[in-house]
């Protein structure tokens, strides 16, 4: 398989007002390769986010490299055309004063595709979101959470991406719709060869949907390989606490 | 277990949105200590079922039919100025979307701060002692920097634990959390688990926990309520409803809720 994006010793520094600093990431490697799905799993707070962040060239990386393919470097449009991404909090990601629906189909209207096309392919991805197209004219605060989560995934696809950030896209969601969601993206990574990157706390999930699996903590990346090795065979003491504090 | 006094009763309650019902005829009982898990599909009225009692539904949301008791009071009728000395001191409420429930232009140590001094006599120090020890049972790494952090500068899941502790701090005698563990990682969710029963141990608790995680149901919760589309498809012990459901739609959730495999 090609490798799509190659992230290569990252580091992120946050400085703070108070003169002190926070290392969110500390020296990630990892690629991800077309038609895959890697997992991130780990510590609340390790980073996972922050990574999500700097790969869509929302915040700068302070050293190290992201490289994706057949996209230039700081060409944030080619960028925003390759590589969306759903947002941990799915409330706070859209305008409170336009429609979901607006938000849904703005990356389109920005292509200069007509109104009556966008309107049509809105109602189609809000469906495949398992949402009825009359959620197209309910604002966020008018929805569930889970509803806007679902929202925000038909927004992220609604350019076709070639990368998929998912950054806890299910963790509002009932387990029969978090099924139907995980089954929609393992259709298109089978029919497009789309890549997601999911990010999750739910290691079963994980288990079930990810080809590899990496596990942070403390901004550091401490395990990577097939979610099966990570998960049944772990060699870190984070990762083996990890899964022993799982419910079941 | 068994309970005795209600402390909070959902009698026949129907909400709706503009006029339109999302929530039909639910009623139940929360008792002093018990632990309730409310569950159910996307959309189907949990977060509205209990935003009710709070008076929180927002422009447009309404309780359109039923009473909901707390104690003697109806909270129904409650004016507004009655409801806010409930708010927070005797029903406490995690939000499920905590980061934005959070302020964004105060640092999360004023925020907790002021939150515990609206309520009582407290000093500012008694405050940040308090805050500081359920912080480190909720697994924060710098205690400090969380401290003198706005909302913006922590992660998902720290931002939750903020709310959890702001909520916790009140100790309030009714506590309803609205998907308090979903952005947490499972080792910091068994903490936060095992501090929600260490509260109905200590103080009697009553609790209300709200989640899509049906391990986290079968780890607290001593009765099960289960919702579709705005109505009741079951509601009775843990124990019965989660290993002998009787109830399509319940099978249903119970049999997608996906399992680690270990081998
Ligand atoms: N804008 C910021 N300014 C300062 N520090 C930040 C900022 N954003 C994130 N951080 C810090 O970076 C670290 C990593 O945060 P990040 O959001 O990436 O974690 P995460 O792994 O996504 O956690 P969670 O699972 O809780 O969502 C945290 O310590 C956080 O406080
Ligand atoms: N402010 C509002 N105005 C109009 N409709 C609303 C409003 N808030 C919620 N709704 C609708 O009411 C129904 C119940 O929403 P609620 O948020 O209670 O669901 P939920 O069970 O908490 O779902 P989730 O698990 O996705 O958080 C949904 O269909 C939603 O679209
Ligand atoms: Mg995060
Ligand atoms: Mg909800």
């Amino acid at each position: 398989m090609d490798t799509i994006l190659k992230a290569e010793h990252v580091v992120k520094i946050f400085d703070t007002q108070k003169k002190s600093s926070t290392k969110a990431v500390d020296d990630v490697s990892f690629e991800l390769r077309k038609g895959e799905v890697l997992g991130i799993v780990g510590e609340s707070g390790s980073g996972k986010s922050t990574i999500a962040r700097m790969i869509t060239g929302l915040i700068p990386i302070t050293s190290g490299e992201i490289s994706v393919k057949d996209v230039q470097k700081k060409n944030k449009r080619q960028l925003y055309d390759k590589v969306q991404m759903v947002f941990q909090n799915p409330v706070g990601s859209f305008n409170p004063r336009k429609t979901l629906g607006y938000g849904i189909g703005e990356s389109l209207k920005n292509k200069g595709i007509n109104k009556d096309v966008i309107d049509k392919r809105v109602g189609e991805l809000l469906n495949l979101c398992g949402l009825e197209k009359e959620y197209a004219k309910k604002y966020p605060h008018e929805v569930s959470g889970g509803q806007c989560q679902r929202a925000a995934i038909a927004r992220a696809l609604a350019i076709e991406p070639e990368i998929l950030i998912c950054d806890e896209a299910t963790s509002a969601l009932d387990v029969t719709v978090q099924k139907q969601i995980m089954e929609l993206l393992i259709k298109l990574k089978k029919e497009k060869e789309l890549s997601v990157i999911f990010i999750c706390h739910n290691l079963a999930l994980v288990q079930m949907f990810c080809d590899r699996v990496i596990v942070m903590c403390n901004g550091k990346m401490v395990e990577s390989g097939t979610a099966d090795e990570v998960i049944n065979n772990p060699k870190d003491d984070y990762t083996k606490n990890l899964i022993d504090s799982v419910y079941c | 277990m068994e309970f005795n006094e209600a402390i909070l009763s959902y009698d026949s309650v129907d909400i709706s949105y503009n006029g339109q019902k999302v929530v039909k005829d639910v009623s139940f009982q929360l008792h002093k200590g018990e632990i309730l898990g409310l569950v159910g599909e996307s959309g189907s009225g949990k977060s509205t079922l209990i935003k009710a009692c709070m008076g929180i539904l927002g422009d447009g949301g309404m309780v359109t039919r039923g009473d909901i008791h707390f104690g003697q009071k109806n909270l129904i009728d409650l004016p507004e100025k009655e409801l806010r000395q409930i708010r927070g001191a005797d029903i406490g409420m995690i939000f499920q979307d905590a980061g934005a429930s959070l302020s964004p232009i105060r640092t999360v140590g004023d925020q907790i701060i002021e939150s515990q001094m609206a309520h009582g006599k407290i000093s500012r120090e008694k405050a940040k002692e308090n805050a500081f020890s359920l912080f480190e049972k909720l697994n924060f790494r710098e205690v400090d920097r969380v401290w003198n952090s706005y909302p913006f500068e922590l992660s998902g899941g720290m931002n939750q634990r903020v709310g959890i502790a702001i909520a916790l701090l009140m100790n309030p005698p009714i506590l309803l959390a609205d998907e308090p563990t979903s952005a947490l990682d499972v080792s910091v969710q068994r903490q936060v688990v095992e501090e929600m029963i260490r509260c109905r141990e200590l103080f009697g608790t009553s609790i209300i926990i709200v989640t899509h995680d049906i391990g986290v149901v079968s780890a607290m919760a001593d009765t099960v309520l289960v919702l579709k589309n705005g109505e009741m498809m079951e509601y009775g012990k843990a124990s019965e409803v989660l290993n002998n459901p009787q109830n399509d739609y319940t099978k249903l959730l119970l049999s997608a809720v996906p399992k680690l495999v270990r081998k």
